[in-house]
């Protein structure tokens, strides 16, 4: 009686971990945006208004060994006067596990709408630079970068 | 122990814009990595960074776990009078650091 107890304990045990493990897989791979999440977070940022290409240089290397720290650089053309600056940039990617990398707020004493910075990639994706504009309008570049070593995912 | 690192040039002309570069220590922890036995590495990051010169505030930045560990970040303002640059950083778990810079305008 007592054996039979405890082979029902060890079943259990085996299922409980099997169910876990899986839990634990699912929710790993469920921390990833999708390219459509990022585009639902620039619609988050630009609303209803048009995004077009062009004035925003987005510099990034086209191939990376390491995606945990990846120069970035984000060039707007602006005259940078204060009728006509550039308020905000912001960088978005597809594949990390949230849309969002960085988002600048300037002015016109910026003098110079150009940032750098160093960030992550989790995977070979499409990474995109947004301005807005003083006078409401946004612009856009993309750039494609392909990892080879991913960040963000790496066990301890 | 956060130390910032910050790199302006000493001397300015007015009206001209110069580069401000700056660095802090921070393990810029992203929250979706995982140990070995399966428990999740909470989320520990600057969230807000910004720098004000003589008071006003010239730069502003929300960042993301997709941020690098050690943020570096880099931008430009116009020199307008002598003054102090004054930099903060934000994060989770309480953190908060400050850092200043002199600058020189001829």
């Amino acid at each position: 009686m007592g054996e039979r107890k405890l082979g029902a304990t060890r079943r259990a045990v085996v299922f409980g971990s099997l169910v876990g493990g899986l839990a634990a897989t699912i929710s790993v791979e469920r921390a990833r945006a999708t390219p459509a999440q990022m585009r639902e977070a620039i619609r988050n940022v630009v609303g209803a208004a048009a995004v077009r290409k062009g004035r925003v240089e987005l510099d990034v290397p086209p191939v990376v060994e390491n995606g945990n720290t990846v120069a970035l650089g984000v060039t707007v053309d602006s005259p940078m006067t204060a009728t006509d600056y550039v308020k905000t940039i912001h960088v978005f990617n597809e594949k990390n596990p949230q849309p969002n990398v960085i988002s600048v707020y300037l002015g016109p004493r910026a003098g110079k709408a150009r940032i750098s910075t160093r960030f992550r990639l989790a995977d070979t994706q499409t990474v995109t630079a947004i301005a807005e504009m003083s006078d409401g309008t946004f612009w856009s570049a993309t750039a494609e970068v392909i990892v080879t070593l991913a960040a963000c995912v790496e066990e301890l | 122990m956060a130390r910032p690192l910050i790199n302006v040039p000493a001397k300015v002309k007015r009206g001209r814009a110069f580069e401000i570069k700056t660095l802090i220590s921070h393990v810029m922890e992203t929250g979706y990595r995982y140990t070995t036995v399966g428990a999740r590495i909470p989320r520990d990051i600057v969230t807000l960074f910004s720098c004000s010169y003589n008071g006003e505030e010239i730069f502003r930045a929300d960042l993301s776990p997709a941020i690098s560990a050690n943020p570096f970040i880099t931008f430009f303002t116009v020199a307008t009078e002598n003054g102090t640059l004054e930099f903060k950083w934000t994060g989770d778990n309480g953190f908060f650091e400050t850092a200043t810079a002199t600058i020189t305008v001829e």
